[in-house]
């Protein structure tokens, strides 16, 4: 059984005129110590799919069904309480601003004490100890000193260390960490990604990671999804969906990145921009911008086909996966 | 007319610093017994020579507090200089008084990073794009305006009849579009952009890439490139000036740069950009972190976090000098050559 089981997930926002569908039904799992990369332009929504696993989404954003479960206890049914044990203890979150997840006004010592407390029967000198031990493991210079520092007082980069130090602290299953290195400079993200990595490696915790730099989910994650307008369009193994992207929106992403192109030479573009949630086309969300839509693709939703490893839902992919194996039939 | 090499903007020694101290009382402070006058100063540039020649896209490249963005907006006249000079076409340009700057102005547009607040949500993109055509020909018949208008809107890919639209009708891309074509409006030679692209997504960062391409070669344009993505500067930039803490650490042709980088920052720097091929990070590891611009460290500003610093480093600032792929670094270490 899989660690984290997300099925048929529906995540809508209530506004005025009707509910815009934030998450169309998307399915994922996520094994023990597994590395899972969430991909998608902003609008995607990667981000609500993170936050809804933890039901952290603010109103008027609703889970409209699906389940979530964890373990097998389904997280979307479960009451605030619950939930808040798991919340931090079981299942962490990074998340991107690393001045905003602080709390200002504590030091970091409280804060990491405050967190060990809310879930353990256990003393101050204990809780400051495991603390003091964590912020060793992120590799902060003179970890002592720290704890009694405020946020302000540290760079960028180190809140950053600190914030993954909590992370850590209860020693989670999942760590869920939206776009924990946008807000950073690159030689400090490849610091970051790093570290994180390799805590995750050695410590057996399962990551989610949200972000949109595919350069990052390539070094980091073992399996990722690549979503648009709310859809899961494509899944699978890392490597094989880099090298080798299934899906017309992850070919043009992928090909889009100027790492890819011949420098100084026109760079593959995809037409258009994605569509806002209130006025998402119907059949494939892609059509629009896709240069194999057909009116099957105007009307309605493609189903997953695979292909080898990778599940893409895509008509034309379909097509040429069914043209392969006739061809192979003939051959017979 | 223009040769290969004409130099078309020259910054020399350009110096800028900001002063933190405030008024004069919030300078007074109380010490052993007498007041002091306290002045502190972020040195944003510390001795930039840099210059850009005519039709190249000269890209400069650091991480946040380099001093990239103070350099784009000293060259454009935003901000004056502490010391040095900027010569535009041979003229210098950072004295002259508010009527003389007005044709230069003209030749020199720039291109914002946040596409959603360097577009007034008050006016219509049409007014946006009038304005400027207004100011600086205003010699032009009505509709001479409205036909430059329509055109520009045509090069970027914006229908000219969603002039009568607001900004916040479009979308980051289609916005970035309209400020690049508000920026080619007045027909300029030169272009600063200032992190173009970094607020927009991967598929319409290619697109703007493109846009801002094809605008080069139909019109001749001259780039002056801010950014902090070095994929982006592979792929777009004629050369590379890499900058760290207010100083150029290393200038060369992108393609030198890239295969051959010599400075130690210049090559964490590379080395820390995630590649789609690679499995995992391999990056070099630079310790601690970028010091303060209030309190400059002596000698090479990089010493702290170099892994070849020595004692000479630590007290001597290394200047430019040509390396074997024609480009120049400032390291005292590839200048002895134990680099």
């Amino acid at each position: 059984m899989a660690l984290l089981d997300v099925k048929d997930l529906d995540v809508r926002f209530a506004v005025r005129g009707g509910d815009l569908q934030a998450l169309r039904k998307i399915s994922f799992s996520l094994d023990k110590g597994e590395r899972l990369g969430l991909v998608g332009e902003s609008g995607a929504g990667k981000s609500v799919a993170a936050f809804s696993i933890l039901n952290l989404i603010a109103k008027p954003g609703y889970i409209a069904g699906g389940q979530i479960l964890f373990e097998g206890q389904d997280l979307a049914a479960m009451s605030d309480k619950q939930l808040r044990k798991i919340r931090g203890n079981r299942i962490a979150m990074i998340f991107q601003d690393p001045m905003m997840t602080l709390n200002p006004v504590l030091t970091i010592g409280t804060q990491m004490v405050e967190a060990l407390k809310a879930h353990r029967r256990i003393s101050t000198r204990d809780a400051r100890a495991i603390a003091l031990k964590k912020l060793q493991m992120v590799q902060i210079p003179s970890p002592d000193k720290r704890l009694d520092q405020y946020p302000h007082e540290l760079s960028g980069g180190m809140r950053q260390r600190v914030i993954i130090a909590i992370a850590l602290l209860l020693d989670p299953e999942i760590i869920i960490a939206d776009e924990p290195t946008t807000a950073l400079d690159v030689t400090i993200q490849a610091e970051i990604m790093a570290l994180l990595l390799e805590l995750c490696e050695q410590e057996n915790v399962a990551l989610m990671l949200i972000t949109h730099d595919l350069g990052v989910v390539s070094q980091v994650t073992q399996r990722m999804l690549v979503m648009y307008s709310g859809r899961i369009i494509e899944q699978g193994p890392t490597r094989e969906i880099i090298n080798d992207p299934q899906h017309p929106y992850t070919q043009g992403l992928i090909n889009a990145l100027p790492q890819m192109g011949e420098p100084g030479a026109r760079l593959y573009q995809i037409p258009g921009s994605m569509p806002s949630l209130s006025r998402v086309p119907s059949g494939c969300p892609f059509n629009p911008r896709c240069p194999f839509a057909t009116d099957q693709c105007r009307t309605s939703m493609p189903n997953y086909v695979h292909s080898g490893n990778v599940d893409v839902a895509c008509y034309e992919v379909a097509k040429l996966i069914e043209q392969e194996q006739s061809l192979q039939e003939e051959d017979r | 007319m223009s040769t290969a090499q004409e130099t078309l903007v020259d910054i020399r020694g350009l110096e800028k610093r900001f002063d933190l101290s405030g008024g004069l009382l919030d300078q007074l402070r109380f010490r052993n017994g007498r007041i002091e006058r306290h002045q502190e100063h972020v040195h944003a540039i510390n001795g930039v020579d840099l210059s850009v020649t005519r039709g190249e896209a000269l890209c400069v490249v650091g991480e946040s507090g380099c001093g990239k963005s103070t350099v784009a907006r000293t060259v454009m006249g935003l901000l004056s200089p502490s010391a040095g000079e900027i010569h535009y076409d041979g003229k210098r340009i950072d004295d002259l008084d508010h009527k003389a700057v007005l044709p230069y102005r003209r030749k020199m547009q720039m291109i914002f990073q946040n596409p959603y607040a360097s577009l007034n949500p008050r006016m219509t993109i049409r007014q946006t794009l009038e304005e400027p055509i207004r100011f600086h020909q205003p010699e032009l018949s009505a509709s001479g305006v409205e036909d430059k208008v329509a055109e520009v809107m045509q090069s970027v890919g914006i229908d000219p009849d969603w002039g009568k639209r607001f900004a916040h009708e479009f979308s980051g891309g289609q916005r970035q579009r309209i400020s690049i074509a508000r920026a080619l409006a007045v027909d300029p030679e030169f272009i600063v952009a200032d992190e173009p692209i970094s607020a927009l997504d991967v598929s319409i960062q290619a697109q703007v890439l493109n846009l801002m391409m094809d605008a080069q070669e139909s019109r001749g344009l001259t780039y002056l490139f801010i950014t902090h993505d070095l994929a982006v500067v592979e792929h777009f930039g004629t050369r590379v000036a890499v900058m760290y803490l207010g100083r150029v650490c290393e200038l060369a042709d992108t393609a030198t740069l890239f295969s051959s980088p010599r400075h130690p920052y210049t090559q964490a720097l590379l080395s820390a950009i995630p590649r789609l091929e690679d499995d995992r990070p391999n990056h070099i590891r630079l310790h601690g972190e970028v010091p303060t611009p209030v309190e400059l460290p002596s000698g090479c500003v990089f010493h702290g976090r170099c892994p070849y610093a020595n004692d000479r480093c630590r007290q001597e600032i290394p200047q430019l000098i040509a390396t074997d792929g024609g480009g120049q670094v400032a390291c005292h270490a590839v200048e002895e050559g134990r680099l």
